[in-house]
């Protein structure tokens, strides 16, 4: 490969490798239990209570410490998913494709999340609980991608085979990411502009951002978790005639 | 600030608190799932194991 050090392709080699995945993801998972506590626990506290006011919105404000963590993570698990489904489809990798599957239950709870908290925070300071304008409607059409991915695989009985099918669906869905993400630049539209982003200056005191950023990684964290957990199960079902999870069973049987 | 006050979120109380809480059942409910799908999954398996060894 190239520049790639000799390591780090060895690492992923072993990884796409299902028994050591699994094997790794449990050793892994008490760290990443406890880095998802450092992040959120400072990310609440922050947020819910040191944080001042907004001085027009009041304390309604802090449901961005919900709402905008979910929204950016609803967009980076679909194109998480949509790079897996297509390393998946290129190279036939079982692993990508388990990753891709795994992280759509996640990524359409984020963008479910990200649109009920955005109906309850527009409700007290817009006077309504929706509008069909850009943003809100390309994100309920990403919801609709997600539930689209997950029917999809549910609908074809072999894995293999559907797997192929989501990953098409997903990719051909990623148009929608950037009309997402500009929705609120191209079109004139209640929703507010970008607060964050723009790093040369943004809008927010350092007092919110803080807490906003430390749930944005939390909310990341989470992901890799519920991923995970998500994915062991996929692969144990999947290799369900294989050696290593038939040893895995009969080790539970003894235990 | 009173613990009240804290609740009363300045009067969005109901608007922040449902927020929080429709998340929270919604990313506890991502983790449970797949811990309760393995569960049944292995023991579905082991019986399968069982009887095909007796």
């Amino acid at each position: 490969m190239f520049l790639v050090p000799d390591a780090v392709v060895r690492f992923f080699h072993r990884m796409a490798s299902p028994p050591h995945f699994y094997a790794f993801t449990e050793k892994l998972m008490p760290w990443l239990t406890g880095l998802f506590l450092l992040l959120i626990v400072p990310g609440l506290y922050g947020g819910l209570y040191l944080a001042p006011a907004d001085y027009q919105q009041g304390d309604s404000y802090r449901i961005i410490y919900i709402h905008v963590p979910a929204a950016w993570m609803s967009l980076f698990i679909y194109v998480v998913m949509a790079v897996t489904g297509g390393i998946g489809l290129i190279w036939r990798i079982k692993l990508a494709e388990v990753v891709m599957i795994s992280s759509a239950s996640v990524g359409a709870s984020f963008t479910f999340i990200a649109l009920v908290t955005g109906s309850l925070w527009g409700k007290p300071m817009w006077g309504t609980w929706w509008v069909w304008d850009a943003r809100l409607t390309s994100e309920l059409i990403l919801l609709f991608l997600y539930l689209g991915v997950i029917g999809l695989y549910g609908a074809i009985d072999d894995k293999r085979t559907a797997s192929k099918a989501v990953a098409i669906l997903a990719l051909v869905g990623v148009v929608n990411i950037p009309i997402i993400h500009y929705s609120v630049e191209w079109w004139n539209t209640l929703h507010q502009g970008p607060t964050v982003t723009k790093m040369d200056k943004p809008s927010i005191h350092v007092s919110m951002l803080v807490p906003l950023l430390l749930m944005a990684l939390a909310f990341k964290v989470y992901y890799i978790i519920a991923m995970i957990l998500r994915a062991r199960v996929e692969l144990v079902q999947r290799e369900r005639n294989s050696q290593w999870v038939k040893s895995l069973i009969a080790e539970e049987v003894v235990e | 600030m009173s613990f009240q006050e804290f609740l009363e979120m300045g009067g969005y109380g109901f608007y922040v608190w449902t927020s929080y809480g429709i998340a929270t059942i919604i990313l506890i409910a991502n983790i449970v799932f797949p811990l309760f799908q393995r569960k049944i999954f292995f023991r579905q398996q082991a019986l399968k194991q069982k009887r095909q060894n007796s």
